[in-house]
């Protein structure tokens, strides 16, 4: 379902210098997969899943999600195709604070396909507990509630692949399981491949596969054996 | 969820700076909308005054006073025509064309208000603002019978209070301070608002208006103290001038007010003007381009307002590239997010048109009967003037412009390090 080869992405930093971030020679996730990928902070975590997602484009490689490669995609083509096949679940929730939970369920049916289904949003608020909150704005919602929101929106577009950055680690401890089962049950439910990037052993525990980041990107890699001869 | 709400929720976010801007873009619109119906009222009393005859015929000499004189009661008579020529007019050899000739004569003021001699046919036969027919509010016309008997315009008789039997005495001159006749005249009627200069003058029997000077002169044995232009000279019988005649020509054939016109014009005696071109001149030369710098100005003050918005939105750019990215994110093409900015922009202008439009009627609506009683022109709270159709394009070609640049920020947002930069 999932299948990046070869993929590579390199920032400049401000001095000029290339500073690799990725390079992945191959790493694949089936349908309907539920997998981790763990590892510690600022080994590309988060830069992964924007390649994957197509927010951010790789230096060179593939990036295929079920056999349509985004990496070749114009960009206003790659919009659409994220909009409709892939659910992103952001670290800092990343609500739209003006609209109510129900319309940021709703924008994100906007901005796929331009017809919001008002009922499919409210099945999914209530799927994740939140129908008695559906017309409070970001700022009337606990952290908990927040995240519980970002779930269902990820989910409204029907993803066949949802890409889940820490999307514990600012919860409270007391609504950090709440949100991981949640993420499981609905994955499940509607057959959706899981990309779950976490730090937390915790976290990873509860997955059937788990994935070292550090094993996978021989930029990690790289940089360890660095650090080890110096 | 349309875009329209997107970017209206927006606005909701940022209530205090977006309101601020619309109240800064509708008093730009409210400067032009005052401009404008000013323009409109100053055009309609500049225009309606001569709409009731076709020619006025007066002394030769300079055609805009004349007009200014006998329309608008301003200014001094040119001089005095015989009344023989008048009689060219109405028996003579102009009669098989003239529909009606009504004489006026000036040279006298109540209470600053020009007084008027004239026949009834002024009230009677002739029509103001195209086809309208004078009214009286209270009273009747006067009688041609009845020297000594006149009638108000409306402002005049507000002004001075004077009511229908009252009476009141003519004073030499066109300015207060002259000299006061002695004969009264009485108030037999009052006329309806017409909206016209009719409103701001006195009407008297053009034969009164003769005799108080004839028998004061007798009194005093002084006959020359007459002035140039002042139609008053002779005894009710010996009528031998008049200030001008205001002149209907029959329709048919047309073009008979121009053959009319050239040939009183290649006469000595006397010119006869067309007062709408006159009028229309006037206007041009003297309001027209003085409403297109106020415009001008307004119109500046708008662009200014418009500046503002792009200020505003641009100024909220920076806290809004994490937002930007999310909506790209969630699948919002690069197009998508630009015009959701442009639709901010032009919702804030025509909310600040809406502002404006509602300011500068308001305004000018609570201005209206100052207006009334300077112009004669009634302004109603929605009575706009059609030029202002432009002003909704305009503020949304407006919005579009300056909402461009910030719509390109939101358009080049680099999603990926936005999304990273905490909110």
């Amino acid at each position: 379902m999932l299948f990046l080869k070869d993929l590579v992405k390199t920032f400049t930093q401000p001095d000029g210098s290339v500073l690799p971030v990725l390079d992945i020679p191959e790493f694949r996730v089936a349908a309907g997969e539920q997998m981790v990928l763990v590892g510690r902070s600022g080994c590309g975590k988060t830069t992964l899943l924007h390649v994957i997602a197509g927010i951010g484009r790789p230096d060179s490689g593939k990036v295929r999600i079920d056999d349509w490669d985004i990496t070749l995609m114009p960009e206003a083509e790659c919009d659409r195709f994220r909009a409709d096949r892939i659910g992103y679940v952001f670290q800092t929730f990343n609500l739209l604070a003006s609209f109510t939970a129900l319309e940021n369920v709703l924008l994100s049916m906007r901005f796929a396909h331009g017809r919001p289904d008002r009922d499919r949003a409210k099945h999914l608020l209530d799927r994740v507990g939140m129908s008695h909150r559906m017309t409070h704005r970001p700022a009337q919602l606990s952290v908990g509630e927040k995240q519980r929101v970002a779930v269902a929106r990820a989910l409204a577009n029907k993803p066949q692949l949802l890409l889940a950055d820490e999307p514990t680690a600012n919860v409270d401890a007391g609504h950090q399981q709440q949100i991981l089962d949640l993420i499981h049950e609905t994955c499940r439910e509607e057959n959706v491949a899981l990309v779950l990037v976490t730090h937390s052993d915790e976290v990873a525990k509860q997955f059937p596969r788990v994935d070292h980041l550090e094993e996978i990107n021989r930029s990690v890699v790289g940089y360890v054996q660095k650090d080890e001869s110096n | 969820m349309s875009l329209w709400k997107v970017a209206w929720r927006s606005i909701q976010q940022r209530f205090l700076v977006s309101a601020l801007t619309v109240v800064s873009m509708g008093l730009g619109v409210a400067l032009v909308v005052a401009v404008l119906v000013v323009y409109g009222v100053v055009y309609q009393s500049f225009h309606r005054g001569g709409e009731g005859y076709d020619l006025i015929v007066g002394a030769k000499g300079g055609r805009e006073q004349l007009v200014l004189n006998t329309v608008f009661y301003l200014s001094q008579p040119v001089g005095n025509i015989p009344y023989d020529f008048f009689e060219e007019l109405t028996i003579g050899k102009f009669a098989s064309v003239v529909e009606t000739a009504v004489p006026v004569c000036m040279g006298h003021n109540y209470q600053g208000f020009r007084v008027v001699g004239t026949v009834p046919e002024m009230f009677g036969e002739l029509k103001y603002r195209g086809d309208k027919s004078y009214q009286f509010a209270q009273g009747e016309n006067f009688k041609v019978e009845n020297h000594f008997d006149g009638v108000l315009g409306a402002t005049a008789a507000a002004r001075t209070k004077l009511r229908v039997g009252e009476t009141f005495q003519a004073v030499h001159g066109s300015g207060i301070g002259g000299r006061t006749h002695k004969q009264d005249f009485t108030v037999v009627g009052i006329l309806a608002p017409t909206g016209t200069p009719v409103d701001r003058a006195v009407f008297v029997n053009m034969y009164g208006f003769h005799d108080i000077h004839h028998a004061e002169s007798l009194i005093s044995g002084d006959e020359s103290g007459h002035h140039e232009g002042d139609a008053h000279h002779e005894h009710s019988d010996q009528i031998k001038e008049i200030t001008a005649a205001l002149v209907c020509i029959q329709q048919y054939p047309p073009g008979q007010t121009d053959v009319v016109a050239r040939a009183i014009n290649r006469g000595k005696v006397a010119q006869a003007v067309v007062p709408a071109r006159v009028i229309a001149d006037l206007f041009e030369s003297v309001v027209g381009k003085l409403q297109w710098i106020l415009l001008g100005m307004a119109v500046l003050t708008t662009v200014v307002a418009g500046i503002g918005i792009m200020v505003s939105i641009y100024n909220s750019m920076s806290d809004r590239r994490h937002e930007i990215a999310v909506m790209r994110a969630l699948g919002a093409s690069r197009t998508t997010v630009m015009l959701v900015i442009m639709m901010e922009s032009i919702l804030l202008a025509l909310m600040g048109g809406a502002l404006g439009l509602l300011l500068g009627h308001g305004a000018i609506w609570a201005c209206s009967s100052l207006i009334a009683e300077w112009t004669g022109v009634a302004v109603g709270l929605l009575q706009f003037q059609r030029v202002e159709l432009i002003l909704i394009p305009g503020l949304i070609a407006l919005a579009a412009a300056v909402g461009y640049l910030p719509a390109l920020a939101a358009y080049r947002t680099d999603v990926s390090k936005s999304l990273i930069t905490t909110p």
